[in-house]
């Protein structure tokens, strides 16, 4: 399976401000926040076209998403997650003192998934975060 | 049906104040003047809200009453020894000033969002300075607008359009006419390739960009805007001109038009991938300028050097000063942030990661900030308000948040209300609660009501005066 080395940036988008004013529960909040926008000559090269699931890897964790087409082209190796659970899933908790987490420029590896399932809110939150009985 | 105007708009720290609502029968039907983001807010609120307080038992979220989850939470934050209280940025500063009573009274740590936002920022403004202003000075004189790090398109829709690059100020006219002829222009072009493509059938794509030189608008004396971005987001595209910088590399840029500005010469061909050439035509403009204003958003102070960062840039302008006038102010993104900094500096002396465990307020980023505490799982217990840090917090900062018992205070339904053990739905502020909010430059602005919320939702400041009352009973305390 190719893999790819990148560097991961987040942020906001127009789709995520109105998903998220939607609810964090809405399929526009989860369609617009769980993608990730990649460079079309990568995804060549990843052998991939538009809406096939990819996995991002970095150091913190994994998770999979649905690869988008980048409209801010070209950008080489570089890809973009909006912010969301999704996201946070993968970011760098290290403040290096400042109280702030390292969240964009993120040394990353993504690779295909076609076989996997993006997760939704409620079962990401299930995997990911268990509470404990008190 | 009522038509209420100058309404303010409470969701991104341009806190638009020129929006038009229509109500019938307490429901918002009409928005007038909002970006895409204000009028899904205004039109979308109350469709997927909580409106009934939630208890966590034998695993489940299960209906309580207004009582019972207001003493849970007062027992709960009571019995902890080092409580983290977070969030503050989309309430009132009237609902933080309680929030700030109740973090001294219960010895917990209290943080706002600045702290995974523009907390660098406030760590450089505290070392250099800044030379800011407001954002009527920028309408009406600011011929160069820098946007650095930032993408005020999608994050501060309006903001060229009310403040800046967009805006038809008294002494510098809108840029919006150059915009759609580059616009069209763009436009041509891609029809153009896209027409080469058809004819020849195969994939013409487009050529890498060696032209790099400056275009002759920013060379006239009008207003003009250029963007500096490891992406060309979509206000890149409305720019006059991009600079695409190497991730990672803005401090060494910034300190290269540092050097620049101070007439020293760079030994070598690019900085952070941008050629020499231009930059040395891109601080000619600078220097140029009558007014000049950099705008920097969380590209700076997310990524590699941080605070250093912010550091580069504020020296940056404090050098330009030298040559000419230049502003520089921090994009906010939730349109109280300012206000929680406000109104924590004016209560405790510190603007965040205030620490009341030894009795006093403590201020150490890195140490008392929330995310470090939480890394380090050092607190017992935490009440969340206004914020979704389960969905925003990097996941060994959630995971050990929602280890602990966890009180909600919101009116929507989030990931951390669905993994809180209180949920206090509230009304929203702005919408069907009044208070005050201070926009990104320092402004304070009244939020209105103009809804009545469901009875069963409080206001946040409500909400946590009788939590404090209930704290205050269980300590055995006189109010």
């Amino acid at each position: 399976m190719p893999k790819l080395k990148v560097s991961l940036l987040t942020g906001r988008t127009v789709d995520q401000g109105k998903g998220k004013e939607y609810g964090k529960l809405s399929e526009e909040y989860q369609q617009s926040v769980a993608i990730c926008q990649i460079d079309p000559d990568d995804m060549k090269s990843l052998g991939i076209r538009e809406n096939t699931n990819v996995k991002v890897i970095t150091d913190f964790g994994s998770v999979v998403l649905k690869a988008v087409k980048s409209a801010r082209a070209p950008h080489p190796k570089v890809v973009f997650i909006p912010y969301g659970p999704w996201a946070s899933i993968v970011m760098n908790p290290k403040t290096h003192g400042t109280g702030m987490p390292s969240l964009k420029g993120l040394t990353a590896e993504i690779e295909p998934a076609p076989t996997e399932k993006v997760l939704g809110l409620t079962n990401l939150l299930k995997e990911h975060f268990k509470k404990e009985e008190k | 049906m009522t038509i209420i105007s100058g309404v303010t708009c409470p969701v991104c720290g341009s806190f638009c104040d020129d929006i038009e609502v229509t109500i019938k029968n307490n429901v918002i039907t009409d928005v007038k003047n909002a970006c895409a983001i204000g009028a899904a807010k205004f039109l979308g609120y109350a469709k997927h809200r909580q409106t009934k307080p939630l208890i966590r038992k034998n695993g489940e979220l299960v209906e309580a009453s207004l009582d019972e989850a207001i003493r849970k939470s007062a027992q709960i934050l009571a019995d902890a020894t080092y409580p983290i209280l977070y969030g503050w940025s989309s309430t009132s500063c009237e609902a933080t000033r309680v929030g700030l009573e109740l973090a001294e009274e219960v010895g917990g740590v209290i943080d706002n969002t600045s702290t995974v936002c523009h907390g660098p920022s406030i760590l450089s403004i505290q070392d250099i300075g800044i030379s800011s202003c407001t954002l009527g000075q920028l309408r009406h004189r600011a011929d160069l607008v820098f946007y650095w790090g930032s993408n005020p398109w999608s994050a501060h829709p309006r903001h060229l359009e009310r403040y800046t690059t967009f805006s038809d100020g008294r002494f510098q006219k809108t840029a919006w006419r150059g915009y759609l002829s580059r616009l069209s222009a763009t436009l041509t072009k891609k029809r153009l390739r896209r027409a080469v493509n058809l004819i020849l059938r195969r994939d013409v794509s487009v050529p890498p960009e060696t032209d790099r030189r400056l275009p002759y608008s920013v060379f006239q004396k009008k207003r003009k805007m250029i963007v500096i971005d490891v992406r060309k987001t979509r206000s890149a595209e409305t720019a006059d001109y991009f600079i695409q910088v190497k991730p990672n590399s803005d401090f060494e840029l910034l300190q290269a038009f540092r050097m620049l500005v101070r007439d020293e010469e760079l030994d070598v061909d690019e900085v952070a991938g941008v050629p020499v050439e231009v930059l040395e035509e891109v601080v000619d403009i600078m220097i140029g300028c009558e007014l000049g204003i950099l705008f920097f958003g969380l590209g700076l102070t997310m990524s590699e050097g941080k605070l250093r960062n912010v550091d580069a840039a504020l020296s940056l302008v404090r050098d330009l000063n030298q040559r000419t006038k230049f502003l520089i102010m921090p994009m906010r993104g939730h349109f109280n942030v300012t206000g929680a900094n406000v109104v924590f500096t004016w209560q405790t002396g510190y603007p965040y990661a205030v620490d009341f465990s030894h009795g006093y307020p403590r201020y150490n980023p890195g140490e008392t900030s929330v995310v470090d505490i939480l890394c380090r799982g050092e607190s017992d217990a935490g009440l969340v308000i206004a914020s979704d840090p389960v969905a925003h917090f990097p996941q060994r900062a959630a995971q050990n948040l929602v280890k602990n018992p966890l009180i909600a205070i919101d009116p929507e339904v989030t990931p951390t209300t669905l993994m809180a053990d209180v949920v206090i739905p509230s009304a929203f502020v702005g919408i069907e609660t009044e208070g005050t909010a201070y926009r990104m430059d320092h402004v304070p602005l009244p939020l209105k009501k103009i809804v009545n919320p469901p009875n069963t939702c409080l206001p946040d400041e409500e909400i946590l005066r009788r939590i404090l009352h209930q704290v205050h009973k269980l300590r055995r305390r006189p109010n």
